[in-house]
């Protein structure tokens, strides 16, 4: 909303001091979001006489202009404009001015003749929005004169605000003044009205059939009008809040739609005088707005008709083209009407039409604003209009859905107190809101107020409106600062706390954190071995190929690994930790957090290596199952990590074919957790166990084992048969090669016995020694030589 | 006499013997040689102390015991000085001889780095821990109740528009339309925990949202906002701007202040925007608050006559960007290590 500072200091004398103002406003909850300085005097702009035109014959768009500055010298201008003839009075910018825009006017010209100076539009100097053709003066200005001197213009302030949804009143200068007056503490003045009517009666009829979405349709009749021009101060002031000046008629209506937040529509009164009708739409009907364009309507969408059913305007949004006011006006009729917020908004909506009324209408105007906007109306129009004649018997038809001119709500003054931390006893409550409508209805008891809403205030409904209201007048700031101190003990939870360590050790081990986009494309789980099936998909995606939800980080990890391969970036090793959102039974999936690091170049060992960091880190175990692959990855250079049916995760190589259609070259190592349910397993303490203070035996054992027999069990088998006395297992070489079967390899491992309570002797050390063999050749391993 | 007086050079002559030998020995393990001969049975002070049983006299054998065991320290002495300095000479060749280029062996295996937003989130994080807050988290995908109906914006509110929502795609044709959708706050969660804790809950709720923002400088469709909540008896207007102003100060340093201004959001009431100034006087718009609404509050399964409550909430994003100047947030997201790995 532009608020001219001009024009607010007509309601109130807010005086002059702009940044202070401005300061106030934004402390008032209205945001001052730029505080723009306009109609700066442009020096060099001097008022002249047109004397005689001339075209050239090698220049068709331009014209040849002679005249006169009002020191008798006839100068030479070219000019593109076309609407000014001999003897009109136009600016002419000297040679040297510095324009706005920031050109300098110089004599060169065109086809060599030189120019004399530039005459200029309403918009290149700031004067109006009219930028088509040349500014023309009243006749009789005098010559030579600054333009701005001649015409009175003074410069102004234009407020930008950003109206929250929450004041439906500050689409207008009166609410913006009533309560910037309230927050200064000034004296609001409210507008000049003419609240006469004289005349003969005359009564336009009004049949509402749509009670509930029009609850108030006033329609006053004005006669005794010539439709002509606004005097310039009004053209400026209409320029300056962004709308053109069309003739006096419009201008008024937009004016008090401007001051009074009250939208209002002038009819020539010839094509309505048998009466309005306002009614549902049908679907499908069509109807042609005042800016030409041919609307579809449908059934939810209100519509003003004449007396023949003939539409005239879509209620609170735009009129229609054959109804409105012509330059043979003479008589008009002026509808106010009340209707219903959310249904305007709905079809405003619906028609991508936005406009100064709808805005006010899906907010929320004023239902008993009426009168008072008529009588402004008649007030403005009678500056161009002196004949203007107010005819009695003004139609007013109401319904049962008009909301009630004072509303009510009891506020208990503890409230206050409770949430703003202030004592406020009924009479400091009536101080603080009766200057910005609010009353005092009667205290209930002590403690309780009924407080009385003002009409243009339908966002107040109940109690902790008013407390707010209270908050703004009194002054946030002036609630005071209190650091409360927190009974909680502040702390991340275990998951939390898990998961920190988690990326710690992580990030350890090489791997930077990545945020790839959750969305995918069709088929990009495909790509990478998984199921779409699901899958959310996106109602109202940006692009479709951001329509699927990821049920898999790994895409994304891919997507990643490919963009930096591109790139030649080496070392590559990303990690994410984020949700994915497999659809589940219920309405909403099955979202969990996952975890995924990924190392281009590199092996299965890789992968198993991450793994044991993170589950030793984490404190957490699982099987490894390489009888089923996880989809995506190697077929035979990866695993399941499970629990038993449970799968935890997945470990190992991504698939050829995948990493192929992802086009990354090279092995990619991969890791995946689900870490809804590691990090929420949260070990026990361990229990010390006594360190053995007697000496321990090691032996070495290396053999021959099939390939199909995982190391795994052989550990297993090895664990079982060193029983207590076995401490450590560790296997510390892998061969392959010669002297060794293709089907096998030889796995080296070393063993460490030792008793808490004595030092073992030869016969044990040699009796566990034998057992681990006989289980090692029970998984068909034979002991090397 | 005679036999004690040649006993006395005989141990003189050993002793003599002895240290030239220790003398002479030029490494620790010639020393250790000479050593081991000199323990062993046939050096002349083993010779001379099996010859003591033969002195008669006792005064006599005692004395001369006295005077072989003076003898066999002085040389142990003598052994230990001399291995002592030896030792010292070759641990001072091989620390000479093996010297090692530290910098051949700068480590090529670097540590990554944790995602920018992540680290802005962590220490947003512990600056709430440090006041008393806990740290709530709660679902991405969540139902139209718990991200507008529960926060004072039923069905037909205007302010839903104002959310750019993305919705899902029903799952089967009984399932009503946009019932679900991708959070477009973190709000959610504010009454997800009021639903599952008990007052006094202070809480902040970090996390991924959603809005269906064309991708600019300063927009991503996917981002992050950090949201807390105080719910507790006594709480009022003056405890959100206490709570404001010192993390103001704690996150961005003491020379900052923050200021609340009204404004308008469905789910508090009395809303402010809140400001922070820096140390200049420029004001920087940093986020939303305000009391929380009844409605929110009675949606939270919370009595609003029996305790009161306030939230407030910010963009992680841009704290991030704004740290480590980066001046287009769609960088962020590149997932390029060039740009992840500047940050570890």
């Amino acid at each position: 909303m532009k608020i001219l500072h001009s024009w607010l200091n007509e309601f109130a004398d807010f005086g002059n001091d702009v940044d202070a103002i401005a300061d106030r406003i934004t402390q008032l909850g209205l945001a001052v979001e730029s505080v723009d300085r306009v109609g700066t005097p442009v020096k060099g702009v001097v008022t002249a006489r047109v004397l005689r035109l001339e075209k050239h014959p090698d220049a068709a768009k331009v014209t040849r202009v002679y005249v006169d500055a009002g020191d008798g010298v006839e100068r030479h201008v070219w000019c593109g404009a076309t609407n000014m003839q001999a003897d009109d009075i136009v600016p002419l910018a000297t040679l040297g001015t510095n324009m706005p825009d920031g050109r300098v006017i110089t004599q060169r010209g065109i086809l060599g003749i030189d120019s004399e100076g530039m005459l200029c539009s309403g918009t290149e100097i700031g004067l109006s929005s009219d930028g088509s053709g040349l500014l023309i003066l009243p006749k009789g200005t005098a010559l030579g004169q600054d333009v701005y001197e001649a015409l009175g213009v003074d410069s102004d302030v234009v407020f930008d605000l950003d109206v929250t949804r929450n004041r439906p009143d500050c689409t207008g200068y009166l609410g913006v003044a009533r309560d910037l007056a309230a927050g200064m503490g000034k004296q609001l003045t409210l507008p000049k009205v003419d609240q006469s009517s004289t005349g003969k009666s005359l009564t336009v009829p009004v049949d509402i059939s749509a009670p509930e979405r029009c609850s108030r349709f006033t329609v006053q009749v004005m006669s005794g009008i010539t439709v002509t021009q606004s005097p310039d101060w009004i053209a400026r002031r209409l320029a300056r809040a962004g709308m053109r000046s069309i003739n006096n008629v419009v201008d008024v209506s937009n004016l008090v739609n401007l001051e009074l937040n009250q939208p209002n529509h002038a009819y020539d009164f010839d094509s309505v005088k048998d009466g309005f009708i306002v009614r549902l739409a049908r679907s499908g009907e069509q109807f042609t707005t005042l800016d030409s364009v041919e609307r579809t309507l449908s059934s939810g969408d209100l519509l003003i008709c004449s007396a023949q059913d003939k539409p005239v305007g879509i209620a609170g949004i735009m009129g229609g083209l054959h109804s409105e006011v012509t330059d043979t006006t003479t008589s008009i009729a002026v509808e106010i009407a009340y209707f219903e917020p959310d249904a305007v908004r709905a079809t405003s909506t619906r028609l991508a039409l936005r406009t100064e009324a709808s805005l006010r209408f899906e907010r929320g105007v004023d239902p008993y604003g009426a009168e008072f906007a008529v009588a402004r109306f008649a007030e403005l129009l009678r500056i161009t209009c002196p004949g203007l004649v107010v005819h009695a018997g003004a139609t007013d038809a109401r319904t049962d859905a008009l909301p009630a001119q004072v509303r009510t709500t009891p506020v208990r003054l503890n409230t206050i107190k409770r949430v703003l931390g202030i004592d406020v006893t009924a009479k400091a409550l009536e101080d603080l809101i009766a200057p910005i409508g609010f009353t005092i209805v009667k205290s209930a008891t002590d403690e309780v107020v009924n407080v009385g809403i003002p009409s243009w205030r339908n966002d107040c409904t109940s109690e902790i409106d008013i407390v707010e209201e209270v908050a703004r007048h009194f002054g946030y700031d002036n609630l005071g600062k209190i650091v409360p101190t927190s009974p909680v003990h502040g702390r991340l939870s275990d998951v939390q706390r898990r998961r920190r360590i988690l990326r710690e050790i992580v990030v350890s081990l090489g791997a930077s954190e990545a945020m790839p986009n959750p969305f995918l494309a069709p088929g990009d789980l495909a790509k990478v071995g998984l199921s779409e099936d699901n899958a959310l998909k996106l109602a109202n995606p940006l692009v479709a190929e951001e329509s699927v939800l990821r049920t898999s980080l790994v895409p994304g990890m891919l997507k990643s690994i490919a963009y930096n391969q591109s790139h030649r970036i080496r070392d590559i090793s990303l990690f994410e930790i984020g949700h994915v959102y497999p659809q589940g039974k219920e309405i909403l999936p099955d979202e969990f957090e996952s975890l995924c690091i990924m190392v281009a170049g590199a092996d299965a060992s890789v992968a198993m290596d991450l793994w044991s960091q993170v589950s030793s880190a984490l404190g957490v175990g699982a099987q490894l199952s390489q009888d089923q692959p996880p989809a995506g990855y190697h077929a035979t250079r990866s695993a399941q990590l499970k629990r038993g049916k449970m799968v935890l995760g997945s470990v190992g190589e991504i698939d050829p074919t995948v990493l192929a259609n992802a086009g990354i070259v090279g092995r990619v190592a991969s890791l995946e957790v689900n870490l809804s349910v590691v990090l929420s397993e949260v070990p026990k303490p361990q229990s010390a166990q006594v360190v053995s203070k007697y000496p321990s035996s090691d032996f070495d054992l290396a053999f021959v084992v099939a390939n199909s027999v995982p190391a795994a069990n052989m550990v297993k088998a090895l664990r079982q048969a060193g029983g207590n006395l076995l401490i450590d297992v560790a296997l510390f070489d892998i061969y392959r090669g010669k002297g060794v079967s293709e089907d096998a390899r030889s796995l080296a491992y070393r063993l460490r016995l030792q008793a808490p309570d004595r030092t073992l002797t030869d016969v044990e050390v040699s009796e566990v020694r034998a057992k681990c063999i006989a289980a090692a050749e029970k998984l068909g391993a034979t002991l090397r030589g | 006499m005679s036999s004690s007086s040649s006993l006395a050079s005989e141990i003189s002559q050993a002793q003599t013997g002895a240290l030239s030998a220790i003398a002479g020995a030029s490494d620790a393990a010639t020393l250790r040689a000479v050593q081991a001969d000199l323990a062993g049975k046939k050096s002349a002070l083993t010779v001379l102390r099996s010859q003591l049983g033969k002195i008669q006299d006792a005064d006599e054998r005692k004395s001369a015991g006295q005077a072989i065991n003076a003898c066999a320290q002085i040389i142990e002495v003598a052994i230990s000085e001399r291995m002592s300095l030896l030792l010292a000479g070759e641990r001072a060749q091989q620390v000479a001889s093996e010297a090692m280029d530290l910098s051949e062996f700068v480590s090529a295996k670097r540590r990554g780095s944790t995602h920018i937003v992540t680290q802005a989130t962590q220490r947003l994080e512990d600056v709430f821990i440090g006041l008393g807050f806990q740290v709530a988290e709660g679902p991405e995908v969540e139902t139209d109740f718990y991200n507008f109906e529960a926060l004072n914006m039923p069905k037909t509110h205007p302010a839903r528009s104002e959310f750019d929502t993305m919705f899902i795609e029903p799952a089967s044709a009984d399932q009503e339309p946009n019932s679900v959708l991708l959070r477009t706050h973190t709000s959610p969660v504010q009454i997800r925990v009021m639903q599952t804790w008990k007052p006094p809950i202070y809480a902040v709720m970090p996390g991924r949202v959603f809005r269906r923002d064309t991708p600019d400088a300063t927009h991503m469709p996917v981002f992050h906002q950090i949201e807390g909540i105080v719910v507790d008896k006594g709480i009022t207007f003056a405890h959100l701007a206490g709570i404001i102003e010192a993390f103001t100060k704690a996150f961005f340093g003491n020379e900052f202040t923050s200021r609340l201004r009204p404004s308008f959001f469905p789910f508090t009431e009395p809303s402010a925007e809140f400001d922070i100034r820096r140390a200049n006087g420029a004001w920087i718009e940093l986020g939303g608050c305000g009391m929380m609404h009844p409605n929110v509050l009675r949606a939270g399964g919370i009595d609003p006559d029996e305790y009161t409550g306030f939230a407030f909430g910010f963009g992680i994003d841009r704290m991030a960007k704004e740290r480590h100047n980066v001046e287009d947030i769609r960088e962020m997201y590149t997932n390029d290590l060039r740009f992840l790995r500047q940050f570890s």
